[in-house]
C-alpha cells in the first residue's frame, strides 16, 4: 500500500488528544479556549494536509508514514481513502470553527477536554477501515456526549438507552460477522448493524435520543455529535460492503420516509434547537437513503450531500448557537426582529440553511440533483420523497429566518452584533459554501471515485448483484 | 466566421456575466459591510445593467445581420462524471431575445426609479442586493438551454420574490405574506425539479435539444410522446401555474403587493408573473404532441382569467387591482399559449408587461393623476360602462361579489384542506414525541417547552 510523506493520520489523532491532557490541566476557561483552538487549529492542518498529500499520491488508499502504530499492533490502524480524504479536514474544521466561536459567556459550560477528546475518536474513526476498530472507536465517540449530560446533572436515561442499543447491536452483528467468516453474511449478522446505523443516524422511530440531545446538552456538543453523520460512516465500514441490496434498499425506503417526516416536522417546530434537530434529521436520512440506493449516482450524490451538510449545517448550527448564547433559547413561535441587530448573521443564516437545501450556486445544488436522480431510478415510487423533504425544508429554513430576524422591531440595551470570531467562522463557511456551488467539479468527481470504489468493493465481498458503473 | 463565432460567443458570455457579475459585487461588498453610498450602488447597477443590454443588443444585431435564428454559448461541462453531465449552456432564439431585452430594459429602468424611491430607506443595500439576484434568475431562466439551468434561475427568481415581498420586515403581515408567497414557489420548484428528472431519465439529459427539438424555436419537434409528453407537461404546468399564480395557487399574487412598488411593478406586473407563460412556451414542442395537455391549459388559462378579471372589480386597493388585472392578462396568454398562437402569446407579453410596469409606478401617485386629468378637462372622469352586475338579481350578484372578495375562497380551501391536517398531523406527532421522550427520561418540562408560548407558527399563517 502506498504510504504518506509523514504521519499525518497518527498526528491529527494525537494532537487533539495532547491538547485535551493539557488543556484539562488549565484553571483559566479563555486560557483553555485559547489552547483549545491552537490544538484544533493543529489537527485541521495536519488533516488538511492528510488530504492533500493523498491527492498527490494519487493513490487509492494510503497508510501513513513511518509505520509507527504497525509497529506496536502489528497492522496499520488508520488508513486515508477518497472517502475518509475530504471529510478528515472539513470534520476538524467544524470541530475548530466551534470551539474558535464559543463565545466567553459560554466557555464554563462547554467542555473543551472533552471537545478535543471527541474530535480525536471522530477523526481516528473516520480514518479506520478495521471493523472491530470501527465499532470501538463509535463506541467511543458516544463516551463525551454522555460525560457531558451527566456533568450538567441531565437525565442521561434516553441517551444511554439508544447509545446503549447501538453499541450492542453492532457488538453482535460485528459478532456474527466475524463467525461467518469469509462466506455470505447471513441476516443475522447484517440486521443488527443495520439497525445500529438506523439508531446512530435517527431512522424513526430510533430518533428520539437526538432530540433529547438537543434539549440537554451544550448546542456545541450537539452539534458536533451528529452534524459529521458518525451512522453514515458506519453504514460505508460495516453494513455497504456485506449486505444484499433488497436489505439495502428496503432501509433506504424507511430513510426516505424518515426524511420527510422529519422536514415536516421541522416545520412545526417551536424552538430553536429542535428546529435544527429535525432539519439535520431530514438531511442525515436523505444521505443514508442515498447510500442505500447502491448506484454510482445515488451514492457519489449522497457522498457530495455528506460533505457539504457538514459546512452547511455546521454553519447554520453555529449560527444559531451565536444567537442563543444572545437571546437564550430561540423561540420560532413570535417573531425576533434580530436583522437590524446582526444582519450579518442573518445572511449567514440565510445562505447556510439554503446551502443546506441545495439553493443554486451553493455545494449541496450538484449533490442534491444526483440524489433527486438516483433516488428516482432505484425507487420509482418513493423517489419523490426527496424532492418532498427538500422542498419543506426548504420552507422550514426561510420560515425560521422570517421568525428569528424580522416580523418587528427588537429592542435591545446589550450590543447583539456579530464578534470578529464568529464574523470568520461564518464567513469562513460561506466562502466554502460558495466556492463548492460554482466550482463542483473536483468535489463532484472526487466523490464519484470514492462511489466507484465503494461499489467496487462491495462487489468484491457480497455475492449480491450490483452494477457497479451504471448509475 | 471565427472571428463572427468568437464575437458572439464572447457576447453571449457577457450578456450572463453581467448579471452575475453585479450580483458578486453588491453580494459581497454588502456581506463585508463596505457598500454604504447610495450613489456607488446606484451606479453599480447601472453599470451591470447597460453592459447586459449592450451586449445582448449587439448579439440580437448579430443575429439579424447573419440571419441565424439560433445561437448556443456555453461555459461546458459545469460537472461531468460518468452517465451524468452537467452543461452550463445557454441559447438565444426568437423567443428569449425578447424576454431578455425586456429583462435589461425594464430592470434597468424600475432601478433608476428605485434610486429615488428606496432613498434613505433602512433596506436600500439589502433591495438591490436582493434586485440583482432577481435580474440574475430572469436572465438564467431565459437563456437556459437545459433543464437544470433553467431550474437554478427559476429558484433564484423565487427566492428574490419571497424576500422582496418581506422587505418592510419590521412588520409581520409582509413576511406571513413572503413566506405565503414562498411556500407557493417551493411546490412549483418541486414541479419543475421532478419534471427535470422525469426528462433526465427519459432521454438521457436535461438538454432542451434532447426533448424539445433541435430546429429554431417555435418549429421545435419534441422527442416525448403520449404519456411521457403528457407526464412532464403537466409536471410543467404545475411549475407554471405556482409561478404564474394561476389557479389554485392565485391566493399570493395580492399578497405579494406588500413589497415595495418598484419590486411589485418588475416582478409581478412585467416579469416574474410571465414566467410560468415563458416556460410553457419554451416547452412548446410538448404541447404539440398532446392535445389533452393543451386543454387543460386552455381550460386553466380561461379559468385564472375570468376569475381575476372577477376579482379585480371588487379590489379597493390599486396594488390588488392592478395585481388581478395581470393576472388576467396572464390567464389569457396561457390560454392562447394552450391555443398554439405563440408568436401572439408572446407579443402579448412584452406589450402587457410593459404598460403593467408603468401602471405600476404610477399607481402610488394615482390620485394625483386623477386630479391633474380632471382638471385638464374641466370636469370628473366617466364611470365607465354599466357593470354587468345591474343585470343580476341581487342574490346572484351578492354571490358573485362575495366570491371575488373571498378571492375565490381559494387560499381557504389550500389552508383548511391541504395546511392545517399537515400541520395538526405533524403538531400530534410531535406531542406524542414530546410525551415518549419523557416518559424515556423521567425528566420534567424540558427547556424547548418553555420558549413556547402561543400556537404554532404555522397557524398563523394558516
Amino acid at each position: 500500500m502506498t504510504d504518506l510523506h509523514f504521519p499525518w493520520l497518527e498526528l491529527s489523532i494525537l494532537i487533539p488528544l495532547i491538547g485535551a491532557v493539557l488543556v484539562q490541566r488549565l484553571r483559566d476557561p479563555v486560557q483553555a479556549r485559547t489552547w483549545s483552538v491552537v490544538a484544533s487549529g493543529l489537527t485541521l492542518m495536519s488533516a488538511f494536509a492528510a488530504w492533500e498529500d493523498f491527492g498527490l499520491l494519487n493513490a487509492k488508499e494510503a497508510d501513513d508514514a513511518w509505520h509507527l502504530l504497525s509497529r506496536l499492533f502489528g497492522h496499520e490502524l488508520f488508513v486515508i481513502d477518497q472517502l475518509s480524504a475530504p471529510l478528515l479536514p472539513l470534520t476538524a474544521l467544524l470541530y475548530t470553527l466551534t470551539i474558535f466561536t464559543t463565545l466567553r459567556t459560554k466557555i464554563r459550560r462547554f467542555s473543551f477536554p472533552w471537545t478535543l477528546v471527541s474530535e480525536a475518536i471522530t477523526l481516528a474513526t473516520l480514518s479506520c477501515k478495521l471493523p472491530w476498530l470501527v465499532i470501538v472507536l463509535l463506541a467511543a465517540g458516544t463516551v463525551p456526549a454522555f460525560v457531558e449530560l451527566r456533568t450538567r446533572g441531565q437525565s442521561t436515561r434516553v441517551y444511554s438507552l439508544h447509545m446503549g442499543l447501538f453499541v450492542g447491536l453492532l457488538v453482535v452483528g460485528g459478532a456474527f460477522v466475524a463467525i461467518e467468516g469469509e462466506r455470505v453474511h447471513s441476516l443475522l449478522a447484517i440486521l443488527p448493524l443495520l439497525a445500529a446505523v438506523c439508531v446512530r443516524s435517527g431512522v424513526v422511530p430510533f430518533h428520539c435520543w437526538m432530540t433529547d440531545l438537543f434539549e440537554k446538552a451544550t448546542f456545541g456538543t450537539a452539534l458536533l455529535t451528529t452534524v459529521p453523520i458518525a451512522g453514515a460512516y458506519a453504514a460505508i465500514r460495516l453494513v455497504l460492503p456485506i449486505a444484499p441490496g433488497w436489505v439495502l434498499q428496503s432501509i433506504g425506503i424507511i430513510s426516505l420516509v424518515t426524511a420527510v417526516y422529519a422536514a415536516g416536522m421541522a416545520l412545526v417546530q417551536k424552538e430553536g434547537r429542535r428546529f435544527f434537530c429535525y432539519l439535520f434529521l431530514s438531511h442525515s436520512a436523505l444521505v443514508l437513503s442515498g447510500l442505500e440506493m447502491v448506484t454510482s449516482i445515488g451514492l457519489t450524490g449522497a457522498l457530495c450531500v455528506w460533505l457539504s451538510m457538514i459546512l452547511s449545517l455546521g454553519g447554520f448550527g453555529l449560527t444559531l448557537r451565536a444567537l442563543e448564547s444572545r437571546r437564550g433559547r430561540l423561540s420560532l413561535i413570535d417573531f425576533q426582529g434580530l436583522y437590524s441587530h446582526t444582519p450579518t448573521l442573518a445572511v449567514c443564516f440565510a445562505l447556510t440553511g439554503l446551502a443546506s437545501v441545495g439553493f443554486p450556486g451553493t455545494a449541496g445544488f450538484v449533490g442534491g440533483e444526483l440524489l433527486v436522480d438516483g433516488a428516482v431510478e432505484t425507487y420509482p415510487h418513493f423517489g419523490i420523497a426527496v424532492v418532498i423533504a427538500a422542498a419543506l425544508n426548504g420552507i422550514a429554513v426561510v420560515q425560521a429566518y422570517f421568525r428569528l430576524f424580522t416580523g418587528k422591531i427588537h429592542v435591545s440595551t446589550v450590543d447583539l452584533s456579530i464578534g470578529p470570531r464568529e464574523r470568520i467562522a461564518m464567513l469562513t463557511l460561506v466562502a466554502m459554501l460558495l466556492l463548492g456551488g460554482l466550482s463542483p467539479q473536483f468535489i463532484v468527481e472526487s466523490r464519484h471515485h470514492a462511489a466507484t470504489e465503494l461499489l467496487d468493493q462491495r462487489a468484491t465481498l457480497s455475492n449480491d448483484e450490483v452494477p457497479p458503473h451504471q448509475p | 466566421m471565427w472571428e463572427l463565432d468568437y464575437w458572439i460567443q464572447s457576447l453571449g458570455v457577457t450578456v450572463v456575466a453581467a448579471p452575475a457579475m453585479l450580483l458578486a459585487v453588491l453580494g459581497l461588498l454588502s456581506l463585508l459591510g463596505r457598500l454604504k453610498s447610495e450613489q456607488t450602488i446606484s451606479r453599480i447597477v447601472q453599470c451591470g445593467v447597460v453592459v447586459g443590454l449592450m451586449a445582448s443588443l449587439a448579439l440580437l444585431g448579430l443575429m439579424l445581420v447573419t440571419g441565424r435564428r439560433h445561437i448556443e454559448f456555453g461555459f461546458g461541462h459545469w460537472v461531468s462524471i460518468p452517465n451524468y453531465d452537467f452543461w452550463i449552456k445557454f441559447e438565444f432564439d426568437r423567443l428569449n431575445v425578447p424576454f431578455v431585452l425586456l429583462t435589461f430594459i425594464l430592470c434597468g429602468t424600475i432601478s433608476a426609479f428605485s434610486t429615488r424611491y428606496m432613498h434613505r430607506e433602512s433596506g436600500y443595500v439589502r433591495f438591490f442586493v436582493l434586485f440583482a439576484l432577481f435580474q440574475l434568475g430572469m436572465i438564467v431562466t431565459s437563456l437556459a438551454c437545459t433543464i437544470e439551468t433553467l431550474f437554478a434561475g427559476w429558484e433564484m427568481v423565487g427566492l428574490s420574490s419571497a424576500l422582496l415581498v418581506a422587505f418592510f420586515q419590521e412588520r409581520p403581515a409582509p413576511v406571513r405574506n413572503g413566506l405565503r408567497v414562498w411556500i407557493v414557489y417551493r411546490v412549483s420548484d418541486a414541479a419543475l425539479l421532478m419534471a427535470s428528472v422525469v426528462v433526465h431519465h427519459l432521454t438521457g439529459s436535461g438538454d432542451f435539444d434532447n426533448f424539445l427539438g433541435r430546429a429554431a424555436w417555435p418549429e421545435g419537434h419534441g422527442s416525448l410522446e403520449g404519456s411521457s409528453a403528457l407526464l412532464v407537461g403537466l409536471l410543467l404546468l404545475l411549475a407554471a401555474a405556482g409561478k404564474s399564480a394561476l389557479i389554485p395557487f392565485c391566493g399570493w399574487l395580492p399578497r405579494a403587493m406588500e413589497g415595495p412598488t418598484p419590486s411589485s411593478a418588475v416582478f409581478y406586473g412585467a416579469l416574474s408573473v410571465h414566467l410560468g407563460a415563458f416556460l410553457l412556451l419554451r416547452a412548446s414542442p410538448i404541447l404539440d404532441v398532446s392535445p389533452p395537455l393543451c386543454v387543460v391549459i386552455v381550460v386553466l388559462g380561461l379559468a385564472t382569467a375570468l376569475f381575476a378579471s372577477l376579482a379585480g372589480r371588487v379590489q379597493t386597493d390599486i396594488k390588488s387591482a392592478l395585481s388581478f388585472a395581470s393576472l388576467t392578462q396572464v390567464g389569457l396568454i396561457v390560454a392562447e399559449i394552450g391555443f398554439g398562437l405563440r408568436y401572439i402569446a408572446l407579443v402579448h407579453i412584452i406589450g402587457h408587461a410593459c404598460l403593467r410596469t408603468l401602471q405600476f409606478v404610477r399607481a402610488p401617485t394615482l390620485l394625483r393623476d386623477y386630479n391633474a386629468i380632471e382638471n385638464a378637462i374641466g370636469d370628473r372622469l366617466s364611470p365607465g360602462a354599466v357593470p354587468m352586475s345591474r343585470r343580476l338579481s341581487d342574490r346572484v350578484a351578492a354571490w358573485f361579489y362575495r366570491l371575488a372578495l373571498e378571492r375565490g375562497y381559494f387560499d381557504a380551501v389550500l389552508t383548511d384542506y391541504l395546511v392545517r391536517p399537515f400541520v395538526r398531523a405533524f403538531e400530534w406527532c410531535d406531542a406524542l414525541e414530546r410525551r415518549w421522550t419523557h416518559f424515556l427520561s423521567g425528566d420534567p418540562t424540558p427547556a424547548s417547552d418553555k420558549a413556547d408560548r402561543s400556537p404554532s407558527s404555522l397557524d398563523d399563517l394558516a
